[in-house]
């Protein structure tokens, strides 16, 4: 059974990206077993340091979904907007974009463009 | 048996469909005889395709031998209902059989609190019947039947938990978005039989005079399948209905979803193939709708914080790119040397991707509904460290991102990597666009695994537990799928993907009844 796809400019063969990946996993692995071997688990090693404040709970101090990416999605604030506004979540501006493309679509074929 | 394979592949769900109300009561029961009935189905699709591509196109007329029986009164056009079925069908229904049976081994644990279940499961059933209607039949007016059943089964699904307002609210905007696209597909249909006075797909097409009547009911079938497949700017039904729908029903909502996609290929390729100059002009159109609605859909999704929503913002995203694939293998059709070029692989690329993208969003879409199942809410915002609660869910949705973000050795990657390099022929702008989309669908698959999966482990799931084993199973089942469909993609494409490009492209043989005419 060939792994070769060939395609109009080249081929890809994904058994040659397997190799490699277990390759990377290797080098990486090696990288990990040099690490320092007194870390422990389940001792104060792993509580983060806050200048001696007490640790809030995980839930206020975790990053969420909403805050990921702000900066690009405030960089497209235009954009967005307009997106926003013409995903109204109104069934009849659903069926009026239908008649819309519709008209236009038709209008192309006939000859009209 | 195998030459009533047609009509025992849409028989044997309606079949299952009215058994199953039987089952009141006894949800195990059903769901067991769902899983029996679509998984036989599942083995009937594949003899079918072995038998579509070992000796050609299948032609089963209901009532007759064969399609040109000619009456005593010697009229000889056909009049009978036929299933016409190439390997661009087979490949449909091998999909739409696939995920009903996936579909119903997730809910036989994800529905199971739910009441009612002999009518899910005989929906979903029906759900089935509808989209292998749709894509084995050869007749224009089967065609709008089809739709509908699986239109009003869709929609009764998607409002299936109706003791949420906002199911009821999507149940009732996708009928009605089903309901204006299949009306003005029996306009189109309408239209056709004013004027050749017939409803047979081959006939027509033979027949078809290209006039400005005809431009018309090709430009509303165009529009109202663009609208069921989701392209933009007619998508806003799709983010309603998937998030909305149970996770299970999912799989064979997508695939009703691009049943309409290849009802729009049919049109495009079968119905209007003879025509040359305005063929190019559909391609485009195809091509520009796909590059918009693979742009749009993943810049909407990037912001969503509902992990279906985003989801099935991805689900618009991603059509963008069969719709390029397909679209510029139309564009080319009648350039021979173009089409040899580049044209057959991009729509094999666009073709491909509609069979990638069906496993990976259903499986996207089941680790979605198992978070859900598991915390009881779809907001990311309010996860977290899920990872280590649902280890198999997380590499199943590692699996399933990795693939729809196209990357290697995932199926997703081979797909889009025929499709970059093929529209980079036709217009090196489609090819950034669908770059740019690619690395905007990573960026946002990211921010759902950092925000539900990964992070500390927050003290509100401390009880929680991985989901159960039937749904476990159907996430594997798909997520081998992804692995494997990326490892062989040469096979998939030679044995499945270019025997239904060709079909397309050699319209001849369809408009011929497989040689009978």
């Amino acid at each position: 059974m060939s792994f070769t796809l060939t395609t109009p400019s080249g081929f890809w063969n994904p058994l040659f990206w397997v190799i490699f990946l277990a390759l990377f996993g290797l080098i990486a692995y090696l990288i990990y077993s040099r690490g320092n071997p007194s870390y422990k688990k389940e001792s104060d090693q792993v509580r983060p340091y806050l200048s001696g404040n007490i640790e809030p709970a995980k839930e206020k101090v975790q990053v969420k979904a909403g805050d990921i990416y702000w900066g690009f999605i405030e960089a497209l604030k235009g954009y967005y907007k307009i997106l926003e506004a013409i995903h109204t979540g109104d069934i009849r501006d659903y069926i009026l974009w239908y008649l819309g493309v519709g008209a236009i679509v038709t209008f192309i074929l006939i000859g009209g463009v | 048996m195998i030459e009533h394979l047609p009509a025992l592949m849409v028989a044997l769900p309606l079949f299952g469909a009215f058994i199953a109300p039987l089952f009141k009561k006894h949800y195990k029961g059903v769901s067991i005889w769902a899983i029996f009935i679509t998984g036989i189905s599942v083995v009937l699709s594949l003899l079918l395709m072995k038998e579509v591509v070992t000796n050609g196109i299948i032609m089963y007329v209901f009532g007759a031998d064969k399609p040109t029986l000619v009456l005593p009164s010697g009229y000889a056009v056909p009049i009978r209902i036929m299933f016409e079925v190439d390997a661009m069908g087979a490949f449909m229904a091998i999909s739409a059989t696939l995920m009903s049976f996936v579909g119903a081994i997730y809910s036989y644990s994800h529905v199971k609190k739910d009441t009612g279940l002999e009518k899910y499961y005989a929906l979903l059933m029906l759900l089935e019947a509808g989209i292998l209607g749709m894509v084995l039949t050869g007749d224009l007016f089967n065609l709008f039947v089809f739709l509908e059943i699986a239109g009003i089964a869709g929609s009764a699904l998607v409002g299936f938990r109706n003791y949420r307002g906002e199911a009821s609210e999507a149940g009732i905007k996708y009928l009605m978005v089903s309901s204006v696209a299949s009306l003005m597909v029996l306009f189109a249909v309408g239209i056709f039989y004013g004027q050749y006075g017939n409803l047979n797909l081959a006939y027509i097409a033979k027949n078809v005079s290209f006039n400005m009547v005809d431009m018309i009911a090709l430009g509303l079938l165009f529009a109202s399948f663009a609208m069921k497949c989701g392209a933009v700017p007619m998508h806003y039904w799709v983010p309603d209905a998937y998030t909305e729908v149970p996770a299970g029903i999912n799989p064979p909502l997508l695939v009703a979803t691009y049943a309409s996609l290849y009802a729009l290929f049919r049109v495009s390729f079968t119905l209007f193939a003879n025509v040359v100059i305005d063929l190019a002009r559909v391609g485009w159109i195809m091509s520009i709708l796909g590059v918009l609605t693979m742009f749009i859909g993943v810049t909407m999704a990037l912001i969503q914080k509902d992990v279906k929503r985003l989801m099935s913002y991805h689900a618009i995203s991603q059509t963008g790119y069969m719709l390029l694939g397909v679209g510029v293998g139309l564009t080319v059709l009648h350039d021979p040397s173009k089409l040899a070029e580049f044209g057959r692989d991009a729509m094999a690329g666009g073709v491909f991707h509609i069979i990638n993208h069906i496993i990976y969003k259903s499986l996207l879409l089941m680790t979605a509904g198992a978070l859900f199942y598991v915390t009881g809410t779809r907001n990311l915002n309010e996860m977290g460290g899920l990872a280590r609660k649902m280890p198999i869910t997380t590499i199943s949705f590692m699996v399933g991102a990795a693939a729809i973000s196209g990357l290697p050795p995932f199926n997703g990657f081979a797909s889009k990597f025929l499709i970059y390099e093929t529209s980079y022929r036709l217009n090196p702008l489609l090819t950034v666009f669908a770059m740019v989309t690619s690395v905007l669908t990573l960026a946002s698959f990211v921010k759902v695994f950092a925000s539900a999966f990964l992070g500390p482990p927050l003290e509100k799931f401390e009880n929680k537990r991985e989901v159960p084993k039937p749904m476990i199973v159907a996430m594997l089942i798909l997520a081998a799928l992804c692995i494997l469909f990326g490892l062989f993609p040469n096979v998939v494409l030679d044995k499945l993907v270019y025997p239904a490009v060709d079909a397309l492209i050699n319209f001849a043989q369809y408009h011929s009844w497989g040689g009978l005419a």
